[in-house]
């Protein structure tokens, strides 16, 4: 079980002409939870995708779960789950069809009856064959949790997941934050909610324009 | 006798200069004025050579001296592009450096404008020769295809912001573009062909020979420091585009 | 857990975009009308003349599957990169060469189905018969299906990446396709019209040679098309 759940070193990242992530340092012990704050811009989600291994440093290192992002990224992906405001769902296919090609691609054994109960357990049994595109935000919402307990990561990843929840929602969202934890699930909870997020997290990084900043 | 060795000593001189240029960068800063001048000093006599010195062709006339602005061009075009192929796997492959991303933009921007003209040239010499402008001959249809490629590469350069994926994906194109080339090729020559057959020097006469090799080493120098210059314009303007940012004052972290 | 291997990723990848093309059956059927429509057009623009129009019978069938490859490769990677989707294929994790096999695989069979589709159409309005049997046709129809798609997945990939996206599809493919184009146009003519001096193999071994070459450049490059770095 290596030690930390992630190392940010000396990271910086460039998207065209403008440097999202400027020389940043961070590191989380494994089984902690960061929250993430920052302005719209401040490179939150460039931070999140890099640590879900979608994208890598432009200068620096970065390691996850003891590996480093480029080098092992098809070793890390399986461990780590980002839910992001991308939906990720392809919006002819249902939230069943959806939640079944990842399980496929996992290897799940049992997948039709894994999916099947993910489907009850996010309450999406009566328009779970529906196509997304007929869904609400809400639902999509409720898909991404889905997709996040297929996984069952060790780093899990959330980049906004409050925005769009019904207050019902909400409270299974916290609800799902605190299972995670439970299971030991290293967490970054990138969020507006501060004072909400501060409840449910032991560590706190602000992001400003890219690096570290000072919170006022 | 002097016919033959002329072109002969200049090209060894170009050679030797381009060689210099890539094996001694001290050398950088003025290798290149030296071809620019050698350029300049050939196109001045070139004229001479082509318009009046070489004879008139027995069967074509006076039309066939388009020959020595045509045929150099694509020489340097079929020179400059299959170049950027072999930089791309290089890119892809072997080393990432903005240096070789840069020569590919540089030998694209030459070659397809080379190219270019020297097929509307083709076209001109075309006319009088065969009777038509254009024809599905497996030369022509090549060379065609292969500006287009490649002004589908440059296209492509220009319409993406970030410039490791302009880098990475043009480099993809371009393979797939030298494969293409390859298989143009085949597949022209699958239909008669009636192009001018390739004479060989042996063939024809001395006089027609040299006018033309010389035009060969003027446009290599004319296509070598166009392509250094556009290089180092490219070169710049990545260095512009990935400037990193300055350091940053101490982390902190609130428990 | 058991990570599946190449080709049943692949198979995955490629039921996935069968799915979805079943689901979107109105856009398939468009499609169709497009090549139609396209097929029409180039009856009415060539004039009546008899002779003419078989002769060209071949070319215009491919021309019309060519524009209507482009509105299909086109929608293959919208629906990849609309909720980023292909962003959560790579994560899941999925390899990245079984992606293109898939999608390719699927493109394939997609503009072999509009061809086959379009030949009764050919044949009625050009005034052609399938001289050279049904099997042949068919193979040829095959080879330039994947002839297409190899390339244009590609292409389509980096091409939605891009601004201008749909001029700069069509700007790459074409191109790149014109070898296979004559091929499958001069084979297709000669199964439509009859061969007799045997020029058909030659042409059917080149379409082949083309998917040889194409295929495995397309499969061995394509990592550094989607996947950053």
């Amino acid at each position: 079980m290596p030690q930390f759940a992630f190392e940010i070193k000396d990271v910086s990242k460039r998207y065209g002409q403008h440097w999202a992530l400027a020389r940043l340092s961070y590191s989380l012990p494994a089984g902690k939870s960061l929250l993430l704050t920052g302005h719209n811009g401040s490179g939150k989600t460039t931070l999140l995708r890099m640590l879900a291994t979608s994208t890598f440093p432009t200068f620096g290192t970065m390691t996850v779960l003891g590996r480093d992002t480029r080098q092992a990224r098809d070793e890390i992906r399986p461990e780590v789950a980002l839910l992001s405001h991308a939906s990720f769902l392809y919006e002819d296919l249902s939230a069943r069809q959806n939640l079944r090609l990842l399980a496929s691609l996992m290897g799940i054994a049992d997948a039709k009856k894994v999916c099947d109960e993910l489907i009850t357990r996010v309450h999406l049994n009566t328009r779970g064959d529906n196509p997304v595109r007929e869904y609400s935000a809400g639902m999509r919402k409720r898909v991404a949790i889905a997709r996040l307990l297929l996984k069952a990561p060790k780093l899990a990843l959330l980049d906004e997941p409050f925005g769009e929840l019904d207050p019902q929602g909400i409270l299974e969202m916290e609800a799902l934050i605190a299972e995670l934890k439970a299971k030991g699930t290293s967490l970054v909870l990138a969020t507006h909610l501060i004072e909400q997020g501060q409840r449910l997290t032991d560590e706190r990084l602000h992001l400003q324009a890219g690096r570290v900043g000072e919170v006022t | 006798m002097w016919v033959k060795a002329l072109p002969l000593t200049l090209l060894a001189i170009a050679v030797g200069l381009i060689v210099c240029h890539l094996a001694v960068p001290k050398t950088r800063t003025w290798v290149w004025k030296v071809l620019a001048a050698q350029a300049v000093l050939m196109f001045l006599v070139q004229p001479y050579f082509a318009l009046t010195w070489a004879p008139r062709e027995v069967m074509m006339g006076d039309p066939y001296r388009i020959i020595y602005m045509h045929v150099p061009h694509m020489f340097m075009a079929f020179l400059a592009l299959p170049l950027n192929v072999i930089l791309s796997v290089w890119y892809l492959v072997v080393k990432k450096s903005w240096a070789v991303d840069a020569l590919s933009e540089a030998l694209a921007e030459v070659g397809v404008y080379l190219g270019g003209v020297g097929w509307l040239l083709g076209s001109i010499w075309a006319k009088p020769t065969w009777g038509v402008y254009f024809s599905p001959d497996p030369r022509l249809i090549t060379a065609g295809i292969m500006v287009f490629l490649y002004l589908g590469y440059l296209t492509l350069r220009r319409l993406i912001e970030d410039p490791e994926k302009r880098a990475t994906w043009s480099a993809v194109v371009s393979i797939l573009a030298g494969a293409d080339l390859v298989l143009t090729w085949f597949a022209t020559k699958m239909f008669r062909s009636i192009h001018q057959l390739p004479s060989s020097p042996d063939t024809v006469d001395a006089q027609i020979v040299m006018p033309f090799r010389f035009s060969l080493v003027a446009f290599l120098c004319f296509m070598f420091v166009l392509v250094w210059h556009r290089y180092r314009l490219a070169l710049a303007l990545r260095k512009n585009e990935i400037a990193p940012p300055e350091a940053v004052g101490q982390t902190q972290v609130i428990a | 857990m058991n990570p599946p291997g190449l080709l049943k990723t692949t198979w995955i990848v490629f039921k996935k975009d069968m799915q979805i093309e079943w689901r979107t059956r109105a856009r398939l059927n468009a499609l169709l009308f497009f090549a139609v429509a396209t097929l029409l057009l180039f009856y009415f623009a060539i004039g009546g003349d008899p002779g003419t129009m078989r002769k060209s019978a071949g070319g215009f069938l491919w021309l019309a599957l060519f524009f209507s490859s482009v509105l299909s490769l086109s929608e293959s990677f919208r629906l990849e990169t609309e909720n980023f989707a292909l962003e959560a294929l790579r994560l899941a994790p999925t390899s990245p060469r079984a992606v293109f096999l898939g999608k390719a695989a699927a493109n394939s069979l997609l503009s072999w189905v509009l061809a086959l589709a379009l030949v009764p159409l050919t044949v009625a309005f050009f005034d052609v018969s399938i001289k050279e049997g049904v099997p042949r046709l068919v193979l040829a129809l095959a080879l330039g299906s994947t002839a297409i798609a190899a390339p244009g997945t590609v292409y389509s990939a980096i091409a939605t990446n891009a601004r201008a996206r749909d001029v700069l599809l069509p700007l790459l493919m074409f191109p790149v396709l014109i070898p296979s184009l004559i091929a499958s146009v001069s084979s297709t003519t000669l199964i439509l019209g009859g061969d007799p001096m045997n020029q058909m193999g030659d042409w059917l071994l080149f379409l082949f040679l083309f998917n040889l070459v194409y295929w495995p450049v397309c499969f061995l490059v394509f990592p550094k098309v989607i996947e950053d770095d």
